[in-house]
């Protein structure tokens, strides 16, 4: 790594935490209804919003009763959003006149944007007309993050809790994470984005003659507003094809590290709010401790890989080493686009400033592992945080024995049931991205959107599936995957690999919530130290590398060495 | 202790060994390995490759056949390892329930009804039925003594050779069936049907036949199941990936490779884990009814230990005389120890003891006729002797100014304040009075046991919190306790207070031990999570708890809690180590199995394996080894150390995380050496 990276990750880092902090201490409040500066405005949205929907917040749910209201919350989104897309020819608000998506191209979307992954299928400014971009993505974008902190904080709530059996109210949760908290982030990230020259408009795309006199459409609309939400939420569907990568998305190095750092920020925030909620910081912190270990790991091997490069290319070259330059834009270089790389697989977001596809094979390795050990590295805005929850309780549950008790976290008895849907939470995505592409390699159908023979095509189909069960919605762009067999498949992975996680934690926290708290004594299995950090981050690489070695062996492992044999693919 | 120590069988021992092994093959029926769905997917796996086998020597492919027979016959004795455990487990259960057989055969009882005393075979005797006991008769079923007392040998369920009491009423009347009447003639109230009483109890908790899986050995079952759901996955897809990048895999590589990665070392010990761990609180002489109390115990976080026989000696000992002003000490003792002859109690000869050995007065001639002594009643509190003109009375100090205050004969002043001093400094005051003169009080101590405070110490780092149960008032107790080093004490205790203690506790999330034998326990013995009845105690309180100490020693808490523990540490280290192992498997099979289509694979040949073929069966080799390496451990259990839960921690994982990674490297290239050095693989 060069000094520069070095300083970056760091400087990074510092301000991410330092902001995390009192975000953290806000969502709390929020969650817990004490006083915040927002209050005088939002409390009245907030009441209009109850009566309107004719929600009692104040009821107390079950954990039945809230994933009900979670999921068929979700179900109407989904659907009123597949229906914005078939129809969105017939609707205003769409100056470029596109036509309707077709049916699987807009049920793979509508999945992918209500399950916060944002796998697009399709080129953003050729194929959406505004509306469908604002009223369909854009608010899709909000809901599914609201959704996500929401589950993460009903999960918070439950270890509180003592014998209540409840967990909270769903729309209660739902409403606040929207009004207090992604609403104002994305205002002020849509004007600083703006600043930064994001365009936010109606206009058509703009017909321009290039120096070379070839006619060129560019187009632009609402991006800014859009771009926020996307970066916030974790959602990572871009307006634009290209995503960050594209200038109009994401201008400058400075919005470039603002986006990473907006990614990243809420799922940090939630570590402190739970160290709050449970009345000891350390308990937030001992997360965010094996978050930031796993992460600054990532990022200083996925740098070091990339500033490696391809060892032919440098001796044809007669250099030490080149970079791995393919795919990266210019304007960011090999430091920002890994940084990004890491950042966005780490959170389930999906947003990309460089091509993944053309990434060394052992960087390309790193980025799958992040999503595949469950996106729980920061992860998606409460999805990564009731994620490593679900490994936290794994590794109470192994480790914990050790001290010669029944394991417990934070004075709940973990038992049967809780590690029934803590095995379900963990393994649905390994499951999942395994079977599926050993079918997709399988049968011609699948085998007919890899672009690249060997080694990589399998990279690039297993990348898709670990991209959709994980919700993190990037790729390795090689694939053409707009085509019914994988819009089919890949829609029903994103939403098992959404809602197969969601209900079983879910289901954990009613589990919690009606347990007792055991006191803390010195025979308790401690869970807020350096060692506890250490067990939990040896536990996800076990469970990651388990799962994933073989298939890693013959996907990028293989291709790396091929490549130091000089075999490309 | 020395009891159990000497009970403590070898581990491998031959008459366990033989019948062991004619179990293992038993129990590869698979409605039995369904139980164990980890071993079961191995036995399985066994199957296909035994197919395979037989299909690579039809074909006449004699190197791949020898190559399949190895792995062949290693995945059967991965299961059969497996089932060796288990049955080692139980078998040393099965010795001791063929003992206690023995004491049910063809017993006949003396059935009465009404004034008709009848012979009958005591399988036919029901619940509430009339027998007689005389001495030398075997008594034929569990019951309770209605009429009359006799010493009882209770050896073949105790191992204690010293015959008891039980006589009616209280807290002594409960017999058992298949012990022996010594003396006298006792009439019982039958209190169970056959095949309910307690040995038929024993037997089958010894056996394990109604054994049902704990709540974390069932949790611990979903954990490994899940593991090895994802593993057959892990496996399965191989192959398509296999074909995808131009190869293919046997087979049997890949059943080698799913065996070797399911977590079969602690998914074939674990039951063998569960058994041995009632099996080591057996050794104890204590019974426990569950496997979920055992593990309960692990997790006890408050322990109410009865003051006297627990933490104190079970008697009290004089160890001062305290004259009123104006009496000499002398008089004092002369008096003291005369009253104390006949007083059989240790208390009544600890104060002739001190008598001989401070003041050198010897035991005087009993046999003279004037002498009339006065015994001990429960009613008046007093006790005493009156001879030759001399009349004197000992007792508890409000009984004793009772008596003399009825008499209209002076209190001094001074006794008030040695009375409570010797309450203060945690003792009993017993004041003597001569001709309705009192003389003095003796100083009755409590002595603390020997090494129990340091237990209790060692308690306190394991985060148990030892609350100290006694009828002394608050001033006695806060004094032992200080002097015991126990957390908290209950004084004046009753049922009532115990009960709402362990309510109190457990409604703060705590989970309570406590032992108890009279039948005023019973309702505390059932409310605490683990629950130790002394087998001396009645039959409402030995159903009321979930263990029975056979000794009756409530001391053995202590030990049950660090059997809990040590249970839940070793299912907790074996998993962590089961897991662990997976790496190295890990990397000696996948280059192996893509040697030919990726030969650059062969740099994760990081153990430097001879062939392909040398390096999957030298891990399949392992995998079935390390499950018969680590009986012992499954059996005897991981080393148990008092310390904090950190340092316990870092222990364990070094131990079995750190080992459990390295060990597999190690062993998996020795075996490679050791196989391909007798050439059993090309």
């Amino acid at each position: 790594m060069k000094t520069l990276d070095v300083f970056q990750l760091l400087f990074f880092t510092g301000v991410l935490i330092v902001c995390s902090l009192p975000l953290g201490l806000y969502i709390k409040k929020v969650f817990c209804r004490e006083a915040t500066l927002f209050d005088f405005i939002l409390k009245p949205v907030e009441k209009f919003i109850y009566r309107l929907m004719g929600i009692n917040a104040d009821a107390q749910m079950r954990w039945t009763q809230y994933a009900f209201a979670l999921l068929s919350f979700n179900i109407a989104g989904g659907i009123l959003l597949y229906l914005l897309l078939r129809l969105q020819n017939l609707l205003p608000l769409n100056p470029g006149s596109f036509s309707g998506m077709s049916p699987d191209l807009a049920f793979n979307t509508a999945i992918s944007f209500v399950t916060n992954t944002n796998w697009q299928a399709y080129a953003g400014e050729s194929t959406l007309g505004y509306l469908a971009q604002m009223a369909g993505l854009t608010v899709q974008n909000f809901l599914s993050a609201a959704t996500g902190i929401a589950v993460a904080i009903a999960l918070m709530r439950s270890f509180s809790g003592k014998e209540s059996g409840t967990i909270g109210n769903f729309w209660f949760d739902a409403t606040r994470s929207v009004l207090w908290i992604l609403l104002p982030l994305s205002l002020i990230f849509s004007i600083v984005f703006v600043w930064q020259g994001v365009p936010q408009n109606f206009n058509k795309p703009v017909s321009i003659k290039t120096l070379e006199g070839v006619e060129q459409s560019i187009p632009q609309g609402p991006v800014a507003s859009q771009e926020a939400i996307k970066i916030i939420g974790t959602n990572g569907g871009g307006f634009f094809n290209a995503n960050s990568a594209h200038p109009y998305e994401n201008p400058t190095p400075l919005a470039s590290f603002l986006q990473v750092f907006a990614i990243l920020i809420i799922p940090a925030a939630l570590c402190t709010t739970f160290g709050k909620m449970m009345k000891d910081r350390r308990h937030g912190l001992v997360l965010l401790g094996a978050m930031l270990l796993l992460f600054i790991t990532g990022v200083c091997l996925v740098t070091h890989f990339e500033n490696a490069g391809n060892p032919e290319i440098a001796k044809i070259l007669h250099r030490t080493s080149v970079p791995q330059m393919e795919g990266k834009e210019v304007r960011f270089g090999i430091g920002a686009s890994s940084l990004y790389s890491v950042v966005t697989t780490s959170a389930s977001c999906g947003a990309v400033n460089s091509m993944h596809d053309s990434f060394t094979p052992l960087s390309g390795m790193i980025l799958m592992l992040n999503i595949g050990i469950g996106e729980i590295i920061f992860g998606g805005v409460g999805a990564g945080f009731y994620g490593i929850i679900l490994f936290a309780l794994l590794t109470v549950f192994i480790a914990g024995l050790m001290v010669g008790r029944t394991p417990e976290y934070l004075g709940k008895k973990i038992e049967a049931f809780e590690i029934k849907m803590v095995m379900l939470g963990v393994l649905v995505i390994p499951v999942l991205v395994l079977i599926l592409t050993a079918l997709s390699v399988s049968i011609d159908p699948g085998k007919a959107g890899i672009s690249n023979p060997g080694p990589h095509g399998l990279s690039q189909v297993l990348y898709a599936y670990l991209s959709a069960s994980g919700n993190n919605g990037s790729a390795f762009a090689g694939l053409s995957a707009n085509t019914f067999f994988y819009n089919l498949l890949l829609g029903l992975t994103m939403l098992i690999g959404r809602f197969g996680v969601i209900i079983p934690v879910i289901a954990i926290a009613g589990a919690i919530a009606s347990k007792k708290i055991v006191p803390v004594s010195n025979g308790t299995f401690p869970t807020t130290g350096i060692m506890f950090a250490g067990l939990l981050t040896i536990i996800i690489l076990m469970v990651g590398a388990l799962t994933f070695f073989p298939v890693l062996s013959l996907a990028p492992v293989a291709e790396h060495l091929k490549m130091m044999n000089g075999v490309l693919y | 202790m020395k009891e159990s120590s000497k009970k403590q069988k070898r581990i491998f021992s031959s008459e366990l060994i033989r019948p062991a092994i004619t179990a293992s093959f038993k129990k590869l029926d698979p409605r039995w390995m369904i139980k164990n769905p980890v071993m079961f997917i191995v036995e399985i796996g066994s199957v296909l490759v035994t197919y395979q086998f037989l299909k690579t020597m039809l074909a006449g492919n004699l190197n791949e056949g020898l190559f399949t027979l190895q792995i062949t016959l290693w995945l059967w004795f991965t299961v059969l390892f497996s089932n060796f455990a288990e049955a080692m487990a139980e078998g040393r259960g099965k010795a001791q329930a063929d003992a206690l057989r023995k004491t049910r055969t063809e017993t006949f009882a003396k059935k009465k009804t009404g004034e008709i005393i009848e012979q009958i075979p005591a399988t036919q005797l029901r619940k509430d039925d009339i027998c007689i006991c005389e001495p030398g008769d075997i008594i034929p079923g569990d019951g309770e003594v209605i009429e009359g007392i006799a010493s009882v040998d209770e050896s073949a369920i105790t191992g204690e050779s010293a015959p008891v009491i039980r006589e009616s009423g209280g807290d002594r009347s409960a017999v058992t069936g298949g012990t022996k009447v010594l003396s006298d003639r006792i009439v019982i109230r039958i209190t169970s049907n056959p095949g309910e009483t307690f040995i038929d109890k024993m037997i089958r908790l010894v056996e394990g036949a109604k054994r049902q899986k704990t709540p974390n050995e069932l949790a611990l079952t979903i954990l490994l199941s899940g593991l090895t759901i994802v593993f057959v996955i892990v496996v399965a897809t191989l192959q398509p990936f296999a074909i995808y990048s131009g190869t293919s895999v046997s087979i049997t590589s890949l059943i080698a490779l799913l065996v070797c990665l399911i977590p079969t070392t602690i998914g074939g010990l674990l039951s063998a884990i569960g058994i041995a761990g009632i099996d080591r609180v057996m050794q104890h002489n204590v019974l426990a009814m569950s496997g979920r109390s055992v593990e309960a115990s692990g997790d006890v976080n408050t322990l109410l230990l009865d003051k006297t026989g627990t933490i104190t000696l079970g008697n009290r000992q004089a160890v001062e005389f305290i004259p009123m002003p104006g009496v000499e000490e002398l008089q004092l003792a002369d008096a003291a120890q005369f009253s104390s002859l006949p007083d059989e109690t240790p208390e009544g000869r600890s104060i002739v003891v001190l008598a001989k050995e401070k003041y050198g007065l010897r035991g005087r001639v009993m046999q003279d006729h004037e002498i009339r002594f006065i015994p001990f009643s429960a009613n008046t509190r007093i006790s005493g002797v009156d001879y030759n003109g001399r009349s004197i009375r000992k007792g508890a100090a409000e009984a004793i100014i009772k008596y003399v205050q009825a008499k209209n004969r002076p209190i001094p002043k001074e006794l008030d304040g040695v009375v409570s001093g010797i309450a203060q400094a945690g003792g009993t005051p017993l004041v003597v009075v001569e001709n309705d003169k009192i003389l003095g009080a003796i100083y009755l101590k409590d002595v603390v046991k020997g090494g129990i405070k340091e237990r209790f110490d060692q308690l306190r780092k394991m985060g148990i919190k030892t609350v100290m149960i006694t009828g002394d008032n608050p001033l006695t107790a806060r004094s032992i306790a200080a002097e015991a080093g126990v957390d908290d004490f209950l004084a004046e205790a009753t049922p009532e207070s115990k009960m709402k203690l362990i309510r109190q506790e457990q409604s703060d999330g705590k989970l309570v031990a406590m032992a108890g034998d009279g039948t005023n326990d019973a309702p505390a013995l059932a409310q605490a999570d683990v629950g130790l009845a002394m087998h001396s105690g009645t039959m409402a309180a030995k159903e009321a708890g979930n263990m029975i100490d056979l000794d009756s020693n409530p001391t053995k808490l202590i030990e049950i809690v660090e059997i809990g523990k040590q249970l839940l540490m070793t299912r907790g280290a074996l998993t962590t180590f089961s897991i662990a192992n997976d790496l190295a498997k890990y990397f000696a099979i996948i280059p192996a199995i893509f040697a030919a289509a990726f030969p650059e694979l062969g740099l994760l040949n990081i153990m430097h394996l001879h062939s392909p073929q040398s390096a999957i069966i030298s891990a399949v080799i392992f995998n079935a080894l390390i499950i018969i390496a680590l009986i012992p451990i499954a059996l005897r259990g991981v080393a148990y150390l008092p310390l904090k839960a950190e340092a316990l921690l870092l222990r364990n994982i070094l131990i079995y995380g750190v080992g459990g990674i390295i060990v597999p490297f190690a062993g998996i290239k020795l075996i490679d050496i050791i196989i391909t050095g007798i050439k059993l693989v090309p």
